[in-house]
């Protein structure tokens, strides 16, 4: 013991510091998913990166029980260029509410400005975007904005961006039934894929 | 009745200085004929230099060069003057633009709301150098004291009918607003003190002197009533600033239109009402006009929200020709009906609120881009949503539904790996020509998708494509 006390005293070892706390997060309403990360959720005041193998994967039913939540608490839900349409009667039946949610009709590069725009007002409780061209400086962007105006930020992706580096706090890729969690901020990333069973 | 009169003594030369982009640097404004021009009056610094009101401009230029000019308009004084009454009818509802370079102002109903009289007037000056304007604020019971008062006094606050007989007795008889050939006429006779005036018996003055001047007289002790022409604010708000130089970029003009719209926004508040839709107009040399209409989803008068959005606006369109003036025009004054918050917000740190940006980005992409999403009780899901901020209406339909639609239905190319749910059918829409008869199925592909897909009924067996169970 008193070997150690001397080493560290002639300050030959450097000693990490103690890791930050853990970001607080925003349960997803996904039990298992919860449970494997750290923040307990969605990272709140980040960018979350969802890599898709495909459109109607599960990508809706994921995000659902946060976003219903927080529209019902009154924040708002901004979705920047979507894919496609939203199905009113699908979004309200899974407890979104309809008036609380904004859709914004840009194309591809004023859709990252926009996304900007609205993570860093403050003004909203969740961004969803789906930029096809973005690297990793435009998400970066999107990381400060998500931080300045402590807003969610869903970043949505084709799995061919999979190589890219990313600054998101949380990266996941969504497969068919399961969940494989690439990075996330406040520990280490889970090794085994999560179970991800969609209702119905 | 308790009447403040703002006597505005610089009026012509503040509205010229308060566009001016240095208002510390030399300037006079000149007038008359082109052969003789005089100056009409010089700010501080042109004063510094030597430059005196009446003096010729060609005596002006041999004493200087370093000051700019600018030609004297006496419409222009009067447009100000009506803006001031604008910005002060918000304080009172009896506003008069009697005397010319002045403003009544009738305060003792407005004390309840923004007295005692020193906070109010702090704020009445507070909000006139905010707005570029020398002023002299004087109160009196009666209009024709106030005005008179602010000759020879600023900040002077009489209330009873005795204090004002003293300040006016001892008003010199050259500031006390009589014409003229009176005033002479009372300095030949010895009498330099309006007091010394007003203690001669009445009869005697009348007998020498015009009926005006009795007439004036009374009406700054009160004995005679002066008739007031009440001030009505314009239904509509229509400003032009005239740049002394010919300006082709953006840039440039951002100083005006901050002008404009701080104007305008002061209008606004003074009359309670919001503004939805407003249009610049930038006049060129020659041509036409040209046009940068402003509209907003919802009555704002906010200036720097306004400012912000015209300026989005300008920065878009292409500056043709040189603008050699810029128009404020807004006809529409929609009551404005401010937000309402929460005492406890949850995210105190909310910057910017979601009107503010939600007009910042339409302002960048278009007055459609922004928009809700609403339910329309139609079977046909192509009709079946519209684009609007509505309250949510309750789903209790339970058969499946996608989360994304296609905006066209497209022949699906993916493997079909099994049937889910199915055939629903949707047969509607004979009406309005989208007749519709489908077949609806809920698939899983072999990656997984799940994919809502129809076949027409009576078709050749094709599926097609219409949204995804995301």
């Amino acid at each position: 013991m008193s070997g150690l006390e001397a080493l560290l005293d002639e300050r030959r070892i450097w000693r990490g510091r103690e890791t930050n706390r853990p970001p607080t997060g925003c349960p997803s309403g996904h039990d298992a998913l919860d449970a494997a990360l750290p923040s307990g959720g969605w990272p709140e005041a980040a960018v979350t990166e969802i890599l898709l193998a495909g459109q109607g994967i599960g990508e809706l039913a994921l995000l659902w029980p946060a976003l219903a939540r927080l529209s019902q608490a009154g924040e708002r839900v901004v979705l920047v260029a979507p894919p496609c349409l939203p199905y009113p009667h699908a979004w309200a039946r899974a407890g979104v509410a309809l008036e609380r949610l904004a859709l914004i009709a840009a194309d591809e590069r004023d859709a990252l400005w926009a996304a900007e725009q609205c993570l860093r007002s403050g003004s909203c409780g969740a961004v969803l975007c789906w930029p096809r061209i973005a690297d990793d400086r435009a998400l970066r962007r999107l990381q400060v904005a998500a931080e300045s105006g402590q807003t969610l930020a869903f970043v949505h992706r084709p799995l061919a961006a999979l190589a890219n580096p990313s600054p998101a706090a949380l990266r996941l890729v969504l497969e068919q039934g399961r969940i494989r969690v690439l990075k996330c901020r406040g520990g280490l990333a889970p090794s085994t894929p999560i179970a991800f069973a969609r209702a119905g | 009745m308790r009447w403040a009169c703002i006597l505005l003594p610089r009026l012509a030369l503040d509205g010229v200085l308060r566009r001016h982009p240095d208002p510390a640097a030399p300037l006079a404004l000149v007038t008359g004929a082109s052969q003789r021009r005089v100056l009409h009056a010089v700010n501080p610094a042109a004063r510094a230099l030597g430059l005196r009101p009446g003096q010729s401009l060609t005596a002006a230029q041999a004493l200087s060069r370093d000051f700019t000019i600018h030609a004297y308009d006496p419409r222009d004084a009067e447009r100000w003057q009506r803006l001031l009454a604008a910005w002060a009818y918000r304080y009172s509802s009896q506003v008069s633009l009697h005397y010319p370079c002045a403003l009544l102002v009738e305060i003792a109903s407005s004390l309840a709301l923004f007295g005692p009289w020193p906070r109010f007037e702090a704020r009445l000056r507070e909000a006139l150098a905010a707005l570029g304007f020398t002023h002299r604020i004087n109160v009196a019971p009666n209009p024709a004291a106030a005005r008179v008062l602010g000759n020879a006094h600023d900040g002077l606050a009489v209330t009873s009918q005795k204090a004002l007989k003293d300040v006016l007795g001892a008003l010199p008889v050259e500031r006390a607003g009589l014409p003229r050939d009176a005033v002479e006429a009372l300095s030949r006779m010895g009498l330099r003190h309006l007091g010394q005036v007003l203690a001669l018996p009445r009869a005697t003055l009348t007998r020498r002197f015009a009926p005006e001047v009795i007439r004036h007289l009374g009406e700054l002790l009160g004995e005679w009533p002066l008739a007031l022409e009440s001030y009505l604010p314009p239904d509509e708000f229509d400003l032009r600033l005239e740049l002394n130089f010919e300006v082709s970029s953006h840039q440039a003009l951002l100083f005006p239109l901050r002008r404009l719209i701080g104007d305008l926004s002061a209008f606004l508040a003074g009359r309670d009402s919001g503004v939805q839709r407003f249009t610049l107009e930038l006049e060129h040399v020659k041509g036409t006009p040209s046009q940068v209409p402003v509209g907003l989803l919802g009555a704002e008068r906010d200036p720097g929200l306004l400012f912000e959005l015209a300026r989005g606006r300008l920065e878009r369109t292409r500056v043709g020709a040189p603008v050699r003036a810029v128009r404020l025009v807004a006809r529409e004054l929609p009551p404005f009906a401010p937000e309402r918050r929460e005492l406890f917000e949850a995210r105190p740190q909310q910057s910017q609120p979601w009107e503010q940006l939600r007009e910042r980005l339409r302002a960048r992409l278009g007055d459609h881009a922004v928009h809700g999403l609403g339910t329309v009780g139609d079977h046909r899901p192509e009709c079946a949503w519209q684009p609007a901020f509505l309250a949510s209406a309750q789903v209790d339909d339970t058969r499946p539904r996608p989360g994304w639609l296609l905006a066209r239905p497209i022949p699906l190319d993916a493997e079909v790996a099994g049937i889910l749910a199915g055939p629903e059918r949707i047969e509607s829409g004979w009406w309005d020509g989208g007749d519709v008869r489908r077949d609806y199925y809920l698939i899983e592909t072999r990656q997984g998708q799940r994919a809502w897909v129809y076949r027409e009924v009576g078709g050749d067996g094709h599926y097609w494509l219409q949204g995804w169970f995301g």
